[in-house]
């Protein structure tokens, strides 16, 4: 039905954007993490020297670490947050159930600074928390640990992910038909049960779209450990925002990119396979 | 079995759900309260209500051009990343060509990837070009990123249409060029507003790419950025505040919309003899 | 290759009047032939219909009228000059689509002006043909109305009016009654079929249902498996199909298959004289053609036989009833509604009825 010229004008633009302006781009970072830097210029000079540095040096791989633990914990602990919210929305919020739902979705709208930079005046030993912990007499000091620390920036991520976690949760849960619930019942399976047995399988291509996603943005985040991470909470972003900014090799930044990249596309390619496995139309 | 199976009462839930709500507007709600604060930031409860901080924004130029620079930028994004973001919509739709999966995605790749690298790779594109960084890189930064936002919402409702319709016109004696404005474009309408807000909304906010591309020019987020790495100032409660009862204008305005399009389509099948 | 074909469609496809001319047409979905050397003529004026299980490539051939499709292999022509090599907008054809295909957005004026704006015409002209067009369709009242406002039939009002405004030189219509409920199609059916007739405009029509077939059309093509199986009037089709397919998918028909031997078809435990030469055979004989015995119809050239009744079907003018003939030969009788019957009677029906069909 569509002729060949119309279908030449449609795809043509959009492919030659996004070759120029997205393939190009990623192809440069990859072509620089193969390239060094010599008396503060970079040099064209073929290498592996900056995959070896970064798999060596301690320091990195600590970083490395530290940033897998937090973004670990920041998926972990906004799926505990997200997913009974969705849970309890679907299932039991009844007739109030759209109200509540775009109450969830209003955060995601409000910028990220703004929320990250409100866990900021919360955490601070001037802070809210400090404040009302002393005003209830709980503490007399301010409580060091809250803000700058690994601590801070969980809280924070979470905050910000946990939205984005309920949504497609919500969505695979929406999509679950009652009668099986039902059903299940009939059968003689209690509530915990059921959910156990019909609910969460059913929910997992869900479940694994909002973790990846949380994961692997947590993971190349360097603005929350600014903001509240301090020295305890540098992540590996951190590091290769400096090695392009101050501390300029930024082969070596390229390189860290790179792993980034080739982590997160795996871990999304991984995760298509298993939702693929995980959804029974 | 007492009643269905899905209003079975559970009190922990309940609240539990109910604390994961408080922890999502907690911070929120602390921030607006604050701005509100004469002693700024700080210690509990806040005493001495006041407004000085508001006026002390709305005299602040810098701010304010700030804002004007995202909005200019969010409004080109806007219009780029629609108009690449229909093509491809369409493309995906209709047309076969190599490389087609590749390109769906690399699309969807900014998206999903930490903003740092997709910032990164601009940056490192800019300079090989040897372009100079300013509120136009951040233009094209967003507008490139964002497409796929566009491509995914546009080509959802691309599917939902009615595909005789635009055989009927074709068959009614439109030309292609004809059906594509008279009929394909106004069954998008939903779409292409539900696309339009989130890009603007996503430009505005939008850190880590622009980051990387900024020049001379602030956007907001970076110049309140700017501010925050300085020491807080509760003008920053104030504009934090401003920004959120934007944000929640804007989604009413967009339920407003999106029911009055679609409401007036339900009320007339209720209506329907 | 040629199609069972009748003397009817002979005559018609010869006549000048052939407005459409499907010529060996072909098309392939992939690796599946959906339709298979289709050559079919279509006299101007004509209600044509395309008859056909679903997957029998009628809708197929009638995209391929319409434009939305190109044939693999062959040509099809209207008026004398090459049709398939246009756009469905450059062809004198407009389409009722099966779900109407209404533009949402438009009042319902609007999209009956739709084809004669894109097309320019002046906004007087538009506007005088638009009435006509609506009034032809008795919803001049509905002018201004949302299509998602009105009822399945005023919305297939609406995209017949839509397509007729245009002065197509042919019609299609897509199964256009299918999703409406049976009174109000047989209402649609009775109208369109006026309408048809007094326009004078030819029509496609696209049906799986037999009987819709039957009652509104000139002649019925049968599809099936994408190659016609049968093209003759409703008369014709019905009382002479062409083979057993035919006699099973128009109206109700007992397939007797066995021989012929020395001048006599044999089928189970019936017997009665018949030419033709000596094998196996089927014969086709419908439900209706059998009679009770002793209701007293002797005609001459008559065969008999006897049954028992083992299941009776009341539908208020008639009985349908289920007999057994021995050695598992069950067959159908219609009857007049007479309450219940039970055991053995005696059967009769005239051997003209018993039509030779083939595989």
């Amino acid at each position: 039905m569509y002729s060949r010229a119309y279908k030449m004008f449609v795809s043509v633009p959009p492919l030659l954007w996004v070759g120029l302006f997205l393939l190009l781009p990623y192809a440069l970072m990859f072509a620089h993490s193969f390239w060094a830097v010599r008396d503060g210029v970079i040099v064209h000079q073929w290498n592996l020297y900056n995959y070896a540095t970064l798999f060596s040096k301690p320091v990195y791989i600590e970083v490395l670490l530290r940033t897998m633990r937090i973004a670990v914990s920041v998926t972990v602990c906004s799926l505990l947050l997200g997913y009974p919210l969705a849970y309890y929305l679907s299932f039991h919020a009844g007739a109030r159930k759209e109200l509540l739902y775009q109450l969830v979705i209003v955060p995601l709208w409000v910028s990220y600074l703004v929320r990250g930079y409100a866990w900021k005046t919360i955490l601070g030993s001037e802070g809210v928390l400090n404040g009302f912990l002393q005003y209830l007499h709980l503490t007399h000091e301010p409580v060091a640990f809250l803000l700058y620390s690994p601590f801070a920036v969980v809280l924070m991520l979470t905050h910000i992910y946990t939205p984005f976690v309920f949504l497609p949760i919500y969505a695979a849960l929406e999509h679950i038909p009652r009668p099986l619930v039902e059903a299940s019942q009939d059968l003689g399976a209690g509530s915990l049960q059921t959910f156990l047995r019909v609910i969460l399988p059913l929910s997992i291509p869900g479940l694994l779209a909002g973790a990846t996603f949380a994961f692997v943005l947590s993971l190349g985040d360097f603005l929350a450990p600014l903001l509240v991470g301090g020295a305890s909470g540098t992540m590996i972003a951190n590091v290769v925002q400096s090695l392009f900014g101050a501390a300029f090799d930024w082969p070596l930044g390229a390189a860290i990119s790179v792993c980034i990249l080739i982590l997160t596309i795996s871990l999304l390619f991984l995760s298509e396979r298993l939702e693929k496995r995980w959804s029974f139309k | 079995m007492n009643g269905r199976a899905t209003n079975r009462r559970a009190p922990f839930l309940k609240v539990y759900a109910a604390l994961v709500f408080i922890f999502i507007y907690l911070p929120v709600v602390v921030l607006i309260l604050y701005s509100f604060n004469r002693d700024g930031v700080g210690g509990f409860p806040p005493r001495h209500l006041t407004l000085d901080w508001y006026r002390q924004l709305f005299g602040d130029a810098p701010i304010w051009d700030a804002v004007v620079n995202s909005l200019i930028v969010a409004a080109g994004s806007v219009a780029l990343s629609l108009t690449l973001g229909l093509l491809a919509a369409l493309a995906l739709d209709r047309a076969n060509f190599p490389g087609k999966a590749l390109f769906r995605r690399l699309v969807l790749l900014p998206l999903i990837l930490p903003g740092i690298i997709t910032g990164l790779s601009l940056l490192m594109f800019a300079v090989f070009v040897g372009a100079q960084l300013s509120l136009f890189t951040v233009f094209l930064g967003h507008g490139t990123a964002l497409i796929s936002v566009a491509t995914t919402e546009l080509f959802a409702g691309l599917q939902k249409m009615d595909r005789a319709q635009e055989e009927a016109s074709l068959d009614l004696g439109a030309t292609p060029w004809q059906t594509f404005w008279r009929i394909t474009l106004p069954n998008l309408k939903l779409s292409l507003i539900a696309a339009g807000l989130l890009i603007f909304t996503l430009s505005m906010d939008e850190i880590a790419v622009t980051f990387f591309l900024i020049g001379r020019d602030n956007t907001l987020p970076l110049e309140i950025w700017g501010r925050l790495r300085r020491g807080i100032t509760p003008e920053i409660n104030a504009v934090s505040t401003l920004i959120f009862a934007v944000s929640v204008g804007l989604i009413v305005i967009w339920y407003r919309v999106r029911a009055g399009v679609l409401g007036g389509e339900a009320q007339e099948l209720l209506e329907r003899p | 290759m040629s199609s069972p074909s009748s003397n009817a469609q002979d005559r018609l496809s010869a006549a000048p009047g052939a407005l459409l001319e499907v010529r060996g047409v072909a098309k392939r979905f992939g690796a599946r032939e959906v339709l298979k050397d289709i050559s079919l003529n279509i006299a101007s004026g004509e209600f044509l219909t395309l008859l056909g299980e679903s997957g029998s490539g009628k809708t197929t051939l009638l995209r391929l009228v319409a434009g939305f499709e190109q044939p693999a292999a062959g040509e099809i022509w209207m008026s004398g000059e090459r049709l398939d090599t246009l756009p469905p907008y450059e062809r004198r054809v407009n389409t009722v689509f099966q779900h109407y295909a209404l533009f949402p957005h438009l009042s319902v004026r609007d999209n009956v002006a739709y084809g004669l704006r894109v097309k320019k015409t002046s906004a007087a002209e538009i506007g005088g043909r638009v009435e006509e067009a609506l009034r032809m369709v008795k919803m001049e009242e509905y002018g201004d109305c949302r299509p998602s406002k009105l009822s399945g039939g005023q919305q297939q009002r609406v995209a017949l009016s839509r397509a007729l405004v245009n002065r197509p030189l042919l019609l299609l219509l897509d199964e256009p009654l299918s999703a409406l409920d049976a009174n109000l199609r047989k209402q649609m059916q009775s109208e369109l079929k006026a309408l048809q007739r007094e326009l004078g405009i030819t029509f496609l029509f696209v049906t799986h249902d037999q009987e819709e077939a039957m009652a509104l059309s000139d002649r019925v093509a049968l599809l099936r498996d994408g190659a016609l199986e049968q093209v003759a009037s409703p008369r014709e089709i019905y009382a002479h199909p062409a083979t057993a397919y035919t006699a099973q998918f128009i109206g109700q028909t007992n397939l007797l298959r066995g021989e012929i031997m020395h001048g006599a078809a044999k089928c189970g435990s019936l017997q009665w004289p018949a030419d033709g030469p000596s094998g196996a055979a089927i014969f086709s004989l419908r439900p209706e053609a059998i009679a009770l015995a002793s209701d007293g119809v002797t005609l001459s050239g008559t065969a008999r036989f006897r049954a028992a009744v083992q299941q009776q079907f009341f539908s208020g003018a008639s009985e349908l009833l289920e007999v057994n003939c021995g050695g598992g030969q069950l067959l159908r009788v219609r009857v007049s509604a007479r309450g219940p019957l039970s055991g053995e009677h005696e059967f009769v029906f005239s051997i003209a009825d018993a039509i030779r069909v083939k595989e």
